[in-house]
């Protein structure tokens, strides 16, 4: 089933929940909504589920306006973060429900139970069909509620955070397993996470959100390797920003010129988007950016530096090996050998740690010497 | 660690968060004392009274037939008043707790005004709504319909008086457990009234079964708004603390008494029930809040 969502709206107290999407999921496609809080991703799984309604715009299964359709008869298997299980029932009782409640096409209690049996296996929970949900832990929770999901047939899968309310082990292996079944059934499934990881890892395509539109949707290689706007690259990965000069074609730090391409972008002031691996330490004398450095921290195999580069003391990450030891103060240089420059205007991720280190303090670049270089 | 290690641990905590021993002491005996004084002794007082002369006094107070239509009236009473309460009690909190909409606040504050009025002054209202000098007074002389001093101005009064107690019990209940759990079901293809019966109400039973064993207690026990819409018919439109009132008037104490303690034992059923109900299904009750 495809599902296409065209020029959809919605404002919540006149706020902006949804701002003129469209969106459309081919037929058994795994795509995940990405975005922060607030973005309009639940909003936007919600509208297609029959949940909300929009102030304007359609949503289309197939070619089928559903408009005028109520919820009941969309057949949509929707999954919620906090399980939604019916606690006072038992876990084949609450799979059995949907089945149950059809009006017409009621199959037949054995036929349920069969159905039931099936399922519980599919979610690896066989055996535990008379145990109430408080009996259950997190993950067995939300398998219970995707079996229940799946019981009715659903032509659309949504699920709304599936394992935000698990913890990270149970969370990766659940992952994995949702996209076995995904693979085994072939549901046209759509999910809503804030994890960046959670969307990558799982998803044919991943749609990123931010204020109630879509900043980009495209293959998750695509996503992390070509980031649309720099909201995308800022929400996707780490990232470091510094301001540069464009002109000439050429992008420019503290007059220095970067060996970056740069697109077609209009001279002026631009912003530099850096992954830590798109930085590397000159080791051999060689041209680069002087920095110092302020933080260093050990990733796995890799340690994260943080150097303070230029006047207004832009803080760049990268990684350098393990093995050379760096420390605090230490005077370095380095070398930009990728990231993205996009022009000014265009807005980029906020998070705290950005916000907290954009200090500048005259005295500091006086009494370090950047200022006689 | 063993377990008593586990328990020692557990008193340092306990102790970590609480008062020294004098302290508690103290607040214990306070209210224990207050307890008592409040609550026990005005109780045991009625029953010394009502059984003070014997059982045969006793029966043959509750035996009078005034004393009986009384009775008679109340469950009646009861009977209407309750089964109302509940269906208007279960509609409101359903659609304060799962809907928004203009005036919630509003509807909120109007299911508290009988809790916030004085009883007497409900009864007044209704006395000038249904009165001879009210607007609906003559219409209702003249179509021959008594209100007023009848059994339906009794029953009225008493469900405006007890409207609050269910609702009130369901609110807040229903607010916490969201609708999630609705939209769940008719997401499954389930119809409003199949989720309404099979997830909304299974899921706040004991707070309904709670709010109504109160409505009810309340309902057999209301006095002054009853009281203004009465009229004080021996026999005919006397509840049974109208009827205690006016024995007790007429310095018939043992009678007054031994109709009291009637009261008083459905008060301590109820109150029993409710203590039986939650100690045989606490796993379950817990079960469901730690969901």
């Amino acid at each position: 089933m495809q599902v296409r969502a065209v020029n959809i709206s919605k404002r919540y107290v006149g706020i902006a929940a949804l701002d003129d999407v469209s969106l459309t999921v081919q037929p058994g496609e795994l795509v995940a909504l990405l975005g922060p809080s607030g973005s309009g991703k639940t909003t936007l799984l919600r509208t297609i589920a029959g949940l909300e309604h929009p102030d304007s715009g359609t949503v289309y299964f197939n070619d089928r306006d559903l408009s005028d359709s109520r919820i009941q008869d969309r057949g949509v298997g929707f999954v919620f973060q906090h399980y939604a299980l019916f606690k006072h029932m038992r876990v084949m009782d609450n799979i059995a429900f949907g089945l149950r409640a059809r009006s017409k096409d009621k199959p037949k209690e054995s036929e349920i139970k069969r159905r039931v049996l099936e399922l519980l296996d599919l979610v690896q929970l066989s055996g535990l069909e008379r145990r109430f949900p408080a009996q259950l832990s997190g993950g067995q929770r939300q398998r219970v509620a995707l079996a229940r999901a799946l019981a009715i047939e659903p032509s659309v899968l949504l699920l709304d955070e599936p394992f935000g309310a698990l913890d990270a082990r149970v969370r990766k292996d659940l992952r994995r397993w949702l996209r076995e079944i995904h693979d085994r059934t072939g549901h046209t499934t759509l999910f809503v996470t804030h994890d960046q990881e959670e969307a990558l890892e799982l998803a044919d395509r991943v749609v990123v959100m931010n204020k109630g539109k879509i900043e980009q949707s495209a293959t998750p290689d695509e996503i992390y390797d070509t980031p649309a706007t720099p909201f995308v690259f800022s929400f996707i990965g780490e990232s470091s920003v510094i301001p540069v000069q464009v002109g000439n074609g050429r992008a420019t730090l503290d007059e220095r010129l970067l060996d970056l391409d740069i697109g077609n972008l209009p001279d002026g002031p631009a912003q530099l988007y850096l992954r830590p691996e798109d930085v590397v330490m000159v080791t051999d004398g060689g041209p680069g950016i002087p920095g110092l450095v302020v933080s260093t921290r050990r990733i796995g195999g890799m340690r994260r530096v943080t150097i303070e580069c230029g006047l207004a003391r832009h803080r760049i990450e990268f990684d350098a090996p393990a093995e050379i030891p760096i420390n605090n103060s230490q005077r370095l240089t380095i070398r930009v050998i990728g990231g993205r420059v996009y022009g000014a205007g265009a807005e980029g991720y906020e998070t705290e740690k950005l916000a907290a280190s954009a200090t500048s303090d005259f005295k500091w670049a006086k009494a370090e010497g950047w200022l006689d270089r | 660690m063993s377990e008593a290690a586990a328990t020692r641990q557990q008193r340092k905590v306990r102790q970590a968060i609480g008062e020294g021993p004098a302290t508690r002491f103290v607040l214990l005996t306070i209210a224990l004392a207050f307890l008592g004084l409040m609550l026990v002794a005005p109780l045991l007082v009625v029953f010394v009274e009502a059984f003070g002369r014997g059982l045969g006094v006793y029966f043959q107070a509750l035996a009078l037939p005034d004393t009986m239509a009384a009775l008679q009236l109340t469950l009646l009473v009861a009977a209407i008043a309750v089964p109302a309460n509940l269906v208007f009690g279960v509609a409101a909190a359903w659609l304060i707790a799962k809907f928004d909409f203009k005036g919630k606040s509003f509807l909120l504050t109007l299911i508290d005004l009988p809790f916030a009025v004085s009883p007497v002054v409900s009864g007044l209202i209704f006395v000038l709504l249904f009165g001879a000098n009210s607007a609906l007074g003559p219409w209702l002389e003249d179509n021959n319909i008594k209100i007023l001093y009848a059994v339906p101005g009794i029953v009225i009064a008493t469900i405006f008086i007890t409207f609050p107690f269910i609702a009130r019990e369901l609110i807040p209940l229903m607010e916490q457990q969201g609708s999630s759990e609705e939209e769940a079901a008719v997401s499954l293809g389930a119809s409003g009234w199949r989720t309404f019966f099979q997830v909304t109400l299974p899921n706040v039973k004991w707070g309904l079964l709670y709010g109504v064993l109160l409505c009810n207690a309340r309902a057999m026990g209301e006095f002054g708004a009853v009281s203004v819409v009465s009229g004080h018919i021996r026999g005919v439109t006397n509840t049974l603390p109208l009827h205690i009132e006016i024995l007790y008037n007429d310095n018939k104490a043992a009678a007054a008494f031994a109709v009291a303690s009637l009261l008083a034992m459905l008060a301590l059923v109820t109150l029993a029930v409710k203590t039986l109900l939650e100690a045989r299904f606490a796993g379950e009750i817990a079960a469901q809040r730690r969901h």
